[in-house]
């Protein structure tokens, strides 16, 4: 009885994963198409460019969120709080929570926001792609 | 008689959450659950009036200062729940005492401001700086169970 159920979970469990990286890979595209759309030169997203989108403190937003670290610490595979309500927050890091950025409507509604909250304006698409790619590799 | 008495405690361990002084209905939609606890706790529509619920759905863009604006489809299913389980429409469990302190046609958008609130909350301010409170509406880091609708003392 037991065995059944372990070999569908390792079939399973795989494919979940798959599906979750085959939802972030097409917000990612899509972000890309944008990207391109606005600058001819855009080649790829950088891991580098979005990991000092996520540590820069940006001055522009609410006071009490200067940066994604204000809510997200600096450690993303960590659990944070939201720096207004102080709600827990699951981790942005993809490792630690692989239902990150695998839902477009949910990832909109966040950059809208969270970059009017720490950046004070909009996020690029050139942004939200880097920011993404960082999240994926941690 | 024995056995009698031991039904009634029977029975008012049943019971007692619905008559329970320090709860209210939690709530049960899922979208309502989503959205309204992406940021904070999902607050049991049973604390406001479905007036100061209908005002706060129609404000949503400037949201206590954050725009919180939702597609038009979700504002109506959540605004639709909100208003039908509002504390002056199910008035269960806290909800009446609550409703007791809210000026006939005042539209409070504020549950931490009702003196019902306040007359239970009168802490040092170190407890309120603490960081793991942040803010008074923060229920959760003392009520563990406040998502469930229970705000008995922790």
């Amino acid at each position: 009885m037991i065995r059944p159920i372990l070999v569908a979970a390792l079939f399973i469990l795989p494919v979940a994963a798959l599906a979750a990286d085959s939802a972030r890979d097409a917000i990612l595209a899509d972000y890309a198409t944008q990207a391109k759309k606005a600058d001819v030169s855009f080649t790829a997203f950088s891991s580098q460019r979005g990991e000092a989108l996520f540590r820069t403190k940006w001055a522009g937003g609410d006071p009490r969120t200067p940066s994604c670290t204000a809510c997200h610490t600096d450690n993303p595979r960590n659990s944070g709080q939201n720096a207004k309500t102080g709600r827990t927050i699951d981790p942005v890091a993809v490792s630690a929570n692989p239902k990150r950025f695998t839902n477009r409507d949910d990832v909109e509604k966040q950059f809208g926001r969270d970059c009017k909250s720490v950046l004070g304006r909009e996020c690029s698409a050139l942004e939200k792609g880097d920011y993404i790619t960082f999240m994926a590799g941690q | 008689m024995r056995r009698s008495v031991i039904a009634l405690a029977v029975l008012m361990t049943w019971i007692s959450p619905a008559l329970a002084e320090d709860w209210v209905p939690p709530v049960t939609d899922p979208l309502v659950q989503k959205e309204c606890g992406a940021c904070h706790m999902a607050f049991q529509p049973a604390f406001l009036p479905a007036r100061s619920w209908n005002r706060m759905m129609d404000e949503l863009s400037d949201h206590f200062g954050e725009d919180a604006s939702l597609p038009a489809d979700k504002t109506q299913a959540i605004r639709a729940y909100l208003t039908a389980n509002a504390g002056d429409v199910q008035m269960k469990g806290r909800a009446w005492k609550y409703m007791k302190w809210v000026s006939p046609g005042g539209t409070p958008q504020k549950i931490t401001e009702n003196p019902d609130f306040e007359r239970k909350h009168r802490f040092a301010d170190k407890v309120w700086k603490d960081p793991k409170v942040v803010t008074k509406s923060n229920c959760p880091a003392c009520h563990r169970a406040a998502d469930k609708g229970y705000y008995e003392d922790d």
